[in-house]
């Protein structure tokens, strides 16, 4: 166990987390020059294009340490986005140690800062790592700074490096051997091993990723998942290195991999505790919540026919992520769909993409919703996500809806214009801080329904890229709620209506309107867009019909040409939905989900 | 199918002296290829015998038929009764420029038998024909239009374009005026194409001059069926008006109802049941094919019962008459109406369409966006 080292990587977004972990394996020979393909660690495509790791991995690395010894240090990468915050906490609870890596050019950032805080709850030796050094931008100086002023850690303790230039790698190697501490736990105890993360295999069916702290695991062994209390039998156990590598067992203070048999992902929760079915632990290990989702939104196929390989797409989608959840549901205006629940609006985007592009399904995704609650004038409290659940209005006593802390690090220069974005947002209990000079730091608690709107993105804009970003969810708050819908010709498109506060639910509406406006395009009769709380309208807009389009000439040669424009034009008819008269391209849906900012 | 209609012929004369800058048939300047051209004209004429029978229509059209002397046209008229049975009172069309039009030249085309002349006037302003690059004058246009019914032609037709660029409705219903004081049998009004790839449709793009804008060409189109309604004409297509039905070019309208047509010449196109196929475009490759001995068909393609079904909407809204719903039924195999009563409901109460005595037809409004109501 001394030569085990069990550490992870933690760092703000675009810091430089995978390019480190990929230099590391390269140095320890995992991979030769050749066989290198950037950033190994993230598998799916998505991953690569847009830079941030989305699942947990594990990989053990062999090294020979300056000391003589021959040590395994086991690398946990760790996904990089807030949405997945406590896939985050559990990966680095499965370590001893971490790296924080900090970019020399922008220096310690929100998401710096929140994977501190989670890596000090975990009690773990924290090595500051200063990337990018070789940068022209970069300010080594000015990062240990912060590094004592802003995060309280010993400034002196930091390591320099260029990952990708493959600069100070060794010393970072050394330090993770010298400075983490070995693993502790007793191989012969009880068993007790912590899920950090679970991934579906076509042909062996669910690999759980696990720390054991205390015990052996082996082939035969019976364990017991404590939260489901579920037993299966062990098939296989190993570890990482680029593949997975079978093992006759994994003892206290190792990583590793177990078959048991289990069929879907959704079956394990990240968090949960392993142990032995005839010799159980006392207790399962701390820190287990279960996946609640956060953001609603309801899937559609575009043509109605494709409403079955939509359901085969998202059982299948469904065995490899264990957060997202989703049941049937109907739309008047879009057929047949699935009610889906997501971590967050990054997360709901990972699934509309892989949905579209690894089925080829043209999908259209509803307004995404939290979930509010609603105590009636009975005194029945109800749960609603989905608006077209929403409860009678006269029948309503009380709407509540969730809230967060939001956590915003930015230069001071963008004070006024963040609170007064906050405001805007309905931020309250402001509280403002100095992590450094010219550095703020201000948490606002503010409704989450707004965070998931647009907030992010304009927050980003308003600090030109210098603002990070990030949040944990706190209560339940009273709320003046109303529903709002957006009809075409007087028809309600419920994939459209959204849940809001009293006072935005004009500005959204006018926005869903003008959006929609720009998207749909003109047809053969005028289209009024309206935005409407019950029989109120609120806001809108019209489509002005078009007058003129048929072809002057139209003889011996034309007739095909223009047979095969029409083909084309009926094609892509095919792939709108109509709604009353009127037909509506996927881009308009998408639209009204998309913030001001996008563009 | 089509056992009842009577075949139509097309013989495109690949000549003109100058390509005017926003045409994109197919033709070429060098008018001393006419006698190769004539002689393959002729063998492609053997090629096809007695398959395209009886044919009660002949167009000789273009490029410019009016370049050939009368003697050529005479040729191929006659290689054209050799080969094909043309019936006697064919209508037997040729077009026009204006710069040709002599009185001799007239006389000798009502002595081989041609009875219907479509002259490419175009505009009767001088700066509008100017900007279209035409080699003639408004004074040879108005002579051109005078001089046919001198020579004897009871059937003139006229060619005449709007929404030219700097064109105004007014500009415009001056030369429509003006067109109408010939009383011309029929009428072709063409909305100016701006097609890509000619030197006209470049400039466009280039962003030298900007189109009438949608709502305007609205109006040119609404205005000009008003005013030639107004003034007796019948706006049987949507670019087409004729004194009187017995007046509409016979030719044409097969191109409208799938009635079947066999195009000659270079980038000529034919129909057949569910055939259609087009020669070569380039005069060079049409004439290589023919002398190996083969037809000079570029492709063929065949219609799917779908394809043919939309064809038939699309051409058939494009006319006034409309597709008769019984024998599109008989035709294409399917109701027109069934499963779609409620948009037809609603186009005809927004006024686009009407369902009468078994006809689906489109009201002005409705021609106007013919090929979007085909979509439905």
């Amino acid at each position: 166990m001394k030569n085990i080292r069990n550490f992870s990587i933690i760092a703000h977004i675009d810091h430089g987390k995978s390019t480190l972990a990929d230099r590391l394996i390269q140095y320890t020979g995992m991979v030769d020059e050749r066989n290198f393909k950037d950033q190994i660690l993230d598998n799916m495509d998505i991953e690569r294009e847009r830079g941030i790791t989305i699942k947990s991995q594990a990989i053990a690395l062999p090294y020979h340490a300056e000391d003589g010894e021959e040590y395994v240090l086991n690398l946990i990468d760790t996904p990089g986005h807030v949405d997945f915050s406590y896939e985050v906490s559990r990966s680095l609870a499965s370590c001893e140690g971490v790296l924080l890596l900090i970019d020399a050019a922008q220096g310690v950032q929100a998401q710096t800062i929140a994977n501190l805080y989670l890596a000090m709850e975990n009690n773990l030796e924290i090595i500051p790592v200063i990337n990018k050094i070789d940068l022209p931008t970069a300010d080594v100086d000015r990062v240990i700074e912060q590094i004592d002023s802003e995060l309280g850690l010993d400034a002196f303790s930091a390591l320099k490096c260029s990952a990708k230039e493959g600069i100070g790698i060794e010393e970072i190697l050394e330090a993770i051997v010298k400075r983490i501490p070995p693993p502790k736990g007793n191989p012969e105890g009880p068993l007790a091993a912590l899920i950090f993360d679970a991934q579906y295999d076509p042909f062996r069916g669910t690999v759980i990723h696990c720390r054991v702290f205390d015990g052996t695991v082996k082939p035969g062994d019976f364990i017991r998942l404590m939260f489901n209390q579920e037993a299966y039998k062990v098939e296989e156990v190993g570890r990482f290195l680029l593949a997975r590598e079978k093992r006759d067992r994994i003892s206290a203070g190792e990583v590793g991999y177990i078959f048991a048999g289990v069929k879907t992902v959704s079956d394990v929760h990240i968090g949960d505790t392993i142990t032995l079915d005839e010799r159980p632990c006392d207790k399962p290990l701390p820190g287990f919540k279960e996946f609640k989702p956060v953001v609603f939104s309801s899937i559609y196929p575009i043509a109605p026919e494709d409403y079955e390989d939509l359901a085969v797409a998202l059982e299948k989608y469904l065995l490899n992520d264990a957060a997202f959840v989703y049941q049937k549901d109907s739309s008047i205006a879009l057929g047949q769909g699935f009610r889906c629940g997501f971590l967050g609006l990054l997360h709901l985007e990972i699934v509309q993409e892989r949905v579209e592009r690894e089925y080829d399904l043209s999908i259209i995704l509803s307004v995404p919703s939290v979930r509010y609650r609603f105590t009636l004038k009975d005194g029945s409290v109800m749960f609603v996500d989905n608006p077209a659940h929403y409860p009678n209005p006269l029948s309503i006593e009380k709407g509540e809806e969730p809230y967060i802390r939001a956590m915003l690090l930015f230069p001071e220069r963008y004070l006024g214009s963040v609170m007064k974005l906050c405001m805007e947002k309905r931020g309250e209990n402001s509280k403002l801080g100095y992590l450094g000079p010219g550095r703020i730091e201000l948490m606002y608690e503010m409704p989450l329904a707004e965070v998931i709107y647009d907030f992010y993105d304009r927050f980003k804009s308003i600090t030109q890229g210098y603002g990070s970003f990030d949040y944990e969810v706190l209560d339940y708050r009273e709320s003046t709620l109303v529903l709002v819908d957006i009809l075409v010709n007087g028809e309600k498109v419920d994939a459209l209506s959204q849940i809001a506060h009293r006072d935005q639910a004009r500005p959204r509406a006018l926005r869903a309107c003008e959006r929609l406006k720009e998207e749909i395009p003109r047809q053969m009769f005028k289209i009024a867009i309206q935005g409407a709380i019950g029989g109120e309208i609120i806001a809108r807009t019209t489509i002005s019909s078009f007058r003129k389009d048929v072809t002057a000439k139209c003889y011996g040669g034309d007739i095909t040409r223009k047979r095969k424009l029409l083909e084309k034009q009926k094609k892509g008819k095919k792939r709108m939905k109509t709604i009353g008269s009127v037909s509506i391209p996927q881009s308009a849906f998408l639209a009204v989900l998309k913030s001001d900012t996008d563009n | 199918m089509n056992s009842k209609k009577i075949p139509g012929l097309y013989i495109h004369i690949p000549f003109c002296l100058s390509k005017c800058p926003y045409c994109d048939f197919y033709s070429s300047t060098s008018i001393s290829a006419a006698p190769d051209f004539l002689n393959g004209l002729s063998k492609e004429m053997e090629m096809y015998r007695h398959q395209f029978n009886p044919i009660d229509t002949v167009y000789i059209g273009g490029g410019t038929p009016s370049l050939l002397s009368p003697e050529q046209l005479e040729n191929i008229l006659t290689k054209v009764r050799k080969n094909f049975d043309l019936i006697a009172d064919a209508e037997i069309t040729i077009e026009a420029n204006p710069a040709d039009l002599n009185q001799s030249f007239l006389e000798s085309m009502r002595e081989i038998g041609i009875n219907r002349i479509n002259i490419g006037a175009q505009s009767f302003d001088e700066k509008v024909l100017g900007f279209l690059g035409r080699r003639h004058s408004v004074k040879e246009a108005i002579s051109a239009v005078e001089a046919p019914r001198k020579a004897g032609f009871e059937n003139i037709g006229l060619d005449l374009i709007y929404g030219v660029p700097g064109q105004g409705i007014g500009v415009w219903l001056n030369t429509l005026k003006q067109g109408i004081a010939f009383s011309p049998e029929h009428l072709s009004c063409y909305q100016l194409t701006l097609e890509p790839k000619t030197p006209l449709g470049r400039r466009w793009q280039a962003g030298e001059f900007s189109a009438p804008g949608e709502e305007l060409q609205y109006e040119f189109f609404m205005k000009t069926s008003e005013f030639l309604e107004e003034a007796g004409y019948i706006h049987y297509e949507v670019s087409n008006f004729a004194r009187g039905m017995e007046h509409a070019s016979k030719h044409n309208q097969k191109y409208w109802d799938h009635s079947p047509f066999l195009g000659l010449g270079p980038s000529a196109h034919s129909f057949h049941g569910n055939q259609r196929w087009w020669n070569h475009r380039s005069f060079d490759q049409y004439l290589a094919s023919i002398n190996a001995g083969n037809l000079p068909v570029q492709e063929t393609e065949t219609l799917t019962i779908e394809q043919l079904r939309l064809e038939a909407l699309y051409l058939g809204l494009r006319t006034k008459k409309g597709i008769s719903l019984q024998d599109f039924k008989k035709q294409y195999h399917s109701d027109l109406l069934s499963g779609k009563k409620k948009i037809f409901k609603k186009l005809e109460e927004a006024g686009f369409i009407a369902i009468r005595d078994g006809y689906l037809y489109p009201t002005p409004t409705g021609l106007a966006i013919a090929d979007t109501l085909s979509l439905i």
